[in-house]
């Protein structure tokens, strides 16, 4: 039984070590490579830094439209629930009998509140915010009505809830006209959607782009050590390790665009960040400029070093395989 | 080692370049291949490295033969062939250490493993001192002996030399032609294509002699 087990042992073993080294010396290579077409990018800075500021100045663009997009639409997300509900009474309803009106209002559960503005009030507000003030003064009569001002609850601010209000509103004998202004909120939303829609084709026509400018760089790359090539080829090289140096060179060419990026969509956001403060202090609200939030750069990154690594195998793939010693 | 039998080489321009070539080449045997410009001594060397395949004919290598080698097993046929090149073939922006790496690298030897065999191959050719060089600070003979530390670093069974000493001085050339004595000696089979007869005709090894494609004398090297 001893015996037994001494004999096989060895032989376990033996396999053991030769696929373990096998695949150590795969990744060792691999990771010299990785590390080899760094420093070949570093032996030409310049170059190297051309492309992947082209490829990060392609990248920025989208990602800094997509940070926009997010603002604006974090900005206006809370603009549908303040919407309000205008009723404009007939003019020959008394002041009173609004009041009147407005508190019955404000009793129900859909309502938050039911203000009135008097005629009075209606027409002092418009002479100064207008400036139309010397010639409503010329008028003989007050030509405003009285406005009651509906805002609804919280629980019952979504769209349809509320035109159930205004129709029910609209059918009291003193309401004129029962307005709710929501459409420009709705154009707003729709606006946002096509401009987001302009975007995802802006991504992905400038993704084509980078794919081209990598590809283009590679195969350049490619004709440049052409020599090298084939003498790689005399002395045994396979394809795929003379492809892994292009495809490792594609990746940081696409790593470091992204990064660019990165940087100039953060350092641009921090640009508008306070001129942003100052206005949105103006419109008495503390709006903060969002940055790039950590998914996002990372998607941002990522999609360069892809698009990187991508592009190279496409040149890679139609410029090699041509290249045969001679 | 080498087998020919019936080769020719017809080009797309319908040159044909070597027409029904027949020779055996024996395991650790030395010989020369000569014949004027255009005979077909690199195309006869360019077949065996698989640079070209034959139009006809079947060349069969250390026991493989080349027509049934597919494509992607090329590359690891040539792991087992060392070839030598009248212009050197060197990279340039690598060192003399770098050049000869090459094939280790290629074939994936670890670093010490590389580094002794590196260093023994750069012995046997004298240069063992100039590993840290650039090839360009280099002599012409000192070139062409990188270039043939470079093709025996991988221990090959067949070294394949096309005018090795096509750029040299008598005297240069002499050298490399006993350093292939030399590895001969040890087992190497050494096939070397070189127009120079004053030089190949004072060394002791067989001549194939090639005229216009065809192999003169054939029926003596078929046996």
């Amino acid at each position: 039984m001893g015996v037994v087990t001494q004999r096989a042992q060895p032989a376990i073993r033996r396999r053991g070590p030769g696929i373990r080294h096998r695949t150590i010396s795969w990744a060792l290579r691999h990771l010299q490579v990785f590390f080899y077409t760094l420093g070949q990018l570093t032996r030409s800075p310049f170059g190297s830094a051309m492309t992947a500021s082209v490829i990060g100045i392609a990248l920025a663009l989208p990602a800094g439209l997509y940070v926009l997009l997010e603002n604006a639409q974090s900005m206006s997300s809370g603009w549908e629930g303040t919407a309000q509900i205008s009723l404009f009474l007939h003019s020959k309803v008394s002041d009173g009998r609004a009041a009147e009106l407005a508190g019955q209002m404000a009793s129900l559960p859909e309502v938050s509140t039911a203000r009135v503005i008097t005629r009075a009030e209606a027409l002092a507000e418009f002479q100064e915010m207008s400036g139309f003030g010397a010639a409503l003064e010329a008028l003989e009569a007050n030509p405003l009505p009285s406005v009651i001002v509906v805002q609804p609850a919280v629980a019952h601010s979504d769209a349809e809830a509320v035109k159930g209000l205004v129709a029910k509103f609209a059918t009291q004998a003193e309401v004129d006209i029962a307005q709710f202004d929501l459409q420009w909120v709705k154009r707003l939303y729709a606006l946002m959607e096509i401009v987001q829609r302009g975007v995802l084709v802006l991504a992905a026509l400038l993704s084509v782009a980078v794919l081209l400018i990598v590809g283009n760089t590679i195969r350049l790359d490619i004709e440049n050590r052409r020599e090298e090539i084939e003498i790689a080829k005399l002395v045994g090289a396979t394809n795929a390790f003379i492809r892994r140096p292009f495809l490792y060179a594609g990746f940081w060419y696409g790593l470091f665009g992204g990064l660019l990026a990165y940087a100039l969509v953060s350092s641009a956001l921090e640009l508008l960040r306070e001129p942003t403060r100052q206005l949105a202090l103006l419109y008495y609200s503390d709006f903060a400029l969002l940055g790039l939030e950590g998914t996002a750069s990372m998607v941002l990154v990522g999609s360069g070093a892809l698009l990187g690594l991508g592009g190279s195998w496409v040149a890679v793939g139609r410029h090699l395989s041509s290249i045969e010693p001679s | 080692m080498i087998q020919f039998d019936d080769v020719s080489k017809r080009y797309p321009n319908g040159h044909e370049a070597i027409s029904r070539v027949s020779f055996r080449l024996g395991v650790g045997e030395m010989c020369f291949l000569t014949g004027h410009s255009g005979a077909g001594k690199s195309t006869m060397l360019r077949l065996i490295a698989l640079i070209e395949r034959s139009s006809r004919g079947q060349i069969i290598v250390d026991g493989q033969n080349l027509g049934r080698l597919r494509k992607h097993r090329i590359p690891y046929y040539r792991r087992r062939v060392g070839m030598i090149f009248q212009n050197h073939r060197l990279l340039f922006d690598r060192t003399v250490f770098d050049n000869v790496a090459l094939p280790l690298v290629i074939a994936g030897h670890r670093h010490h493993e590389i580094g002794r065999r590196v260093r023994a191959a750069l012995d046997k050719v004298g240069l063992l001192d100039k590993e840290r060089l650039y090839p360009i600070t280099l002599s012409g003979g000192e070139q062409q002996r990188v270039g043939i530390a470079r093709a025996v670093v991988n221990k090959p069974r067949l070294l394949l030399a096309d005018e090795p000493t096509g750029n040299l001085d008598p005297e240069l050339s002499r050298e490399i032609m006993e350093l292939f004595s030399t590895f001969n000696q040890v087992g190497v089979t050494v096939l070397i294509a070189s127009h120079d007869l004053g030089l190949i005709s004072r060394m002791d090894y067989r001549i194939l002699t090639l005229r216009d494609g065809r192999l003169e004398n054939q029926e003596a090297w078929v046996s």
